[in-house]
């Protein structure tokens, strides 16, 4: 579903991410772990296509299609979703009229007849479920005085809404408490399917203990250094990334 | 070109819809300004002598006055001697009613959306449609007529009511007020009058739409609403001009009273031609708008959406003379590529317990500047009096630019006034979070600008608000920062 070769990516002339290879298939978590400034929101960032890094070569192939020239929102239309690490505000936009004009958008690049009221309504009344987020917060400005819990679980709403094939959890577990973690965690359990994937960027294994990864991958120095099963996450956590 | 700008630039380019003309068998004054004008214009109206009177003084205050030049405004001075003040399309005979319209006016508005078919209008919204200098048509006025509602053009009141007119013409805005209430005192041409009967609640939105179509030509409406007793009307304006390169200029007056207990709602959707993407052309919108809260608990509510015209000097205000009355005024000026506004609200407070709201949001692009200017006045007898002013300026882009100046005074104790300001810019993140959604650009920002303003376009009637929220969107269409 996903394939990086050797992407090399910088931010104001600073090289980042340093020749990444990375492939995913369908149905695959993978997790991506590693210390502070190894560019693992870069390249979550990247995927996304955020147009403040500058892809310098290599390449992200996303179902076999070269998308390193494609936009941010074509990338989200083919299915490719970020949940951010800090969620913006937007004063006076409700999450409902933004994730309606989201997901009409996507449907019509898909050729599907955009969502009326009632059956937006009844979709939306079941994913809210899935996170425990109630109406109230939904109808409010995006993220405007949401609590850290509460945007977490707002992007994993919309994440379920949309129902991406490809997922990045950029630091999703950041600022969650434990129960806040299991309830996100449960929401990405849930949306799991084989046909979906997930990407899950974190700093702990603690997350990795919910959301349970087939592969974990290392990151370092924009490269990644080491793969392998979700027990590298624990044998990480008990002894650090300075034996890579 | 970085992204960001690459946005910008879309978004601020998109072109005006309203710029055509039509070619209209027009009756004309000659060019330029003086007594011989007047009376010509007093004359085609068919006007008593007192108000020939009334319009040469204001014309003698005009000639001793002094452009105001105050304003963070920068415009070549304007030629009065080379301004059309009168330009009326021929019809064969004035009509008695719609039907005798000239179909081809009726068509002229069709075109802008505006129907004056009444059977189509079922909206429930009764409309003045008014073309450079004249009145063509007001629909519902028998059915308003029932419960005592006069809506008419203000020549008609002239002939009709000219009790009405009298006691209350110049009250608001005397003929000496400014510079171009002055001016607009001495020719003033048609507009709406507008009456509402002691307790009576008008039923449907009465709306006046001004066209400019002639070249050369300015117009100067002049609209009086007054509200009695208990009464209450919501009133609505619509404005839109053909695209020429010469600058036509707009200088109108309106006035409403609003009697014990009465509350009026002024709306207005503001789209004249704001001049092309190099600043050529444009209407130049110097316009004095005021309310006074005459009775105890009357109330006076204005709402605009500041769209087009290249320059923009309006300053919508309420006296709120009775005791308990309310002013409110809610306002988005939008500005791009080199448009200039000037605009904000006056609150003066003399009853007691007087309360106010000012809520101003300013959305600049391109190369344009918007500035909010505000007064809130406390006299000393308004006792326990409140004030709340929130002005927010929202940028896109780094070329624009947004200013703000209040000027409070406050001559009791007892009284409180609040006044907020935030300047903020459409951030590069905020956009990028929508496009990762798969909302494209032009939608990211319509939808962030549009929340933005939300707070003064909800004040909005209904089916106005929907206009408006896309005339905001179309007026900044390739602009952010």
């Amino acid at each position: 579903m996903l394939s990086i070769k050797k992407l090399k990516v910088s931010i104001e002339n600073n090289l980042i991410l340093k020749g990444l290879n990375l492939d995913i298939n369908q149905g695959e978590v993978h997790a991506i772990m590693g210390p502070n400034g190894s560019g693992k929101s870069t390249l979550a960032s990247v995927i996304a296509g955020n147009e403040n890094y500058k892809v310098e070569s290599g390449s992200i192939s996303f179902y076999g299609k070269n998308i390193n020239d494609f936009s941010p929102d074509e990338r989200a239309m083919m299915g490719i979703f970020l949940a951010f690490q800090y969620p913006v505000e937007i004063p006076g936009v409700s999450t409902i009229n933004f994730i309606k004009t989201a997901l009409n958008r996507i449907r019509e690049f898909n050729k599907k007849k955009p969502l009326d009221a009632v059956n937006f309504l009844k979709t939306m009344k079941k994913k809210m479920n899935l996170v425990k987020i109630d109406r109230d917060l939904l109808s409010r400005s995006i993220n405007e005085g949401f609590s850290g819990g509460e945007k977490k679980r707002n992007e994993i709403f919309q994440m379920a809404m949309l129902e991406p094939k490809l997922s990045i959890l950029d630091e999703t577990d950041s600022g969650l408490d434990i129960d806040a973690l299991k309830i996100v965690s449960n929401g990405v359990n849930k949306l799991r399917t084989k046909d979906n994937s997930t990407i899950v960027v974190t700093h702990y294994q603690r997350l990795l203990d919910y959301i349970v990864p087939d592969y974990v991958h290392v990151l370092i120095d924009g490269k990644i250094v080491k793969s392998g099963s979700k027990n590298l996450a624990i044998e990480l956590e008990n002894k650090g990334y300075d034996w890579l | 070109m970085s992204e960001e700008s690459k946005i910008i630039k879309e978004f601020t380019s998109k072109e005006y819809e309203h710029g055509w003309s039509v070619n209209f068998d027009a009756d004309e004054a000659p060019i330029g300004i003086n007594d011989d004008i007047i009376k010509f214009i007093s004359k085609k109206k068919n006007e008593p002598s007192w108000l020939l009177k009334w319009r040469l003084e204001a014309f003698k205050t005009f000639k001793k006055m002094d452009e105001p030049n105050w304003a963070n405004l920068e415009y070549p001075k304007v030629d009065y001697q080379k301004i059309k003040y009168y330009s009326a399309p021929k019809q064969k005979k004035s009509p008695k009613s719609l039907k005798d319209v000239d179909p081809e006016l009726i068509k002229t508005f069709n075109r802008l959306g505006i129907s004056l078919n009444e059977q189509k209008k079922l909206t429930g919204v009764a409309v003045d449609a008014v073309i450079d200098s004249v009145s063509i048509a007001t629909t519902f006025k028998d059915k308003l007529s029932e419960l005592g509602i006069i809506f008419c053009s203000f020549s008609e009141a002239v002939k009709e009511h000219p009790k009405l007119v009298k006691k209350y013409l110049g009250t608001v805005v005397p003929r000496n007020d400014n510079y171009f209430a002055a001016l607009n005192s001495a020719v003033f041409t048609d507009g709406s009058f507008c009456y509402i009967p002691k307790g009576i609640r008008c039923p449907m939105e009465l709306s006046t739409y001004f066209r400019i179509n002639a070249a050369n030509t300015g117009q100067f409406e002049r609209t009086l609403i007054i509200a009695e007793d208990s009464s209450y009307v919501s009133y609505l304006e619509g404005c839109t001009a053909p695209m020429r390169d010469e600058n036509q200029l707009h200088a109108a007056v309106v006035e409403i009273f609003a009697a014990k207990n009465a509350e009026v709602k002024y709306s207005t959707v503001q789209n004249w031609y704001p001049g092309d993407e190099n600043g050529k052309g444009g209407i130049y919108n110097f316009v004095t708008k005021r309310g006074i809260c005459f009775g105890n608990n009357s109330k006076i509510s204005w709402t605009q959406v500041e769209t087009g015209s290249a320059v923009t000097w309006k300053y919508p205000s309420c006296i709120l003379k009775g005791d308990h009355s309310v002013g409110e005024f809610y306002s988005v000026a939008v500005t791009n590529n080199y448009q200039q506004a000037d605009t904000g609200s006056k609150m003066i407070h003399i009853g007691k317990n007087s309360k106010s709201k000012i809520i101003s949001k300013g959305i600049s692009a391109g190369f344009s500047q918007n500035s909010y200017r505000g007064q809130v006045k406390i006299m000393k007898r308004a006792k326990n009096s409140r004030n709340f002013s929130q002005c927010d300026s929202l940028l896109l882009g780094n070329k624009c630019g947004a200013h703000t100046f209040p000027y409070i005074d406050v001559e009791n104790k007892s009284s409180l006034v609040e006044h907020e300001a935030t300047t903020s810019k459409i951030g590069e993140d905020q956009i990028f979070y929508c496009l990762q959604r798969g909302i494209d650009e032009e939608n990211a920002i319509a939808l962030i600008v549009n929340g933005y303003a939300k707070e003064v376009l909800k004040q909005l009637p209904m089916e106005f608000s929907v206009e408006a929220q896309k005339l905001l969107s179309l007026t900044l269409e390739g602009s952010v920062g």
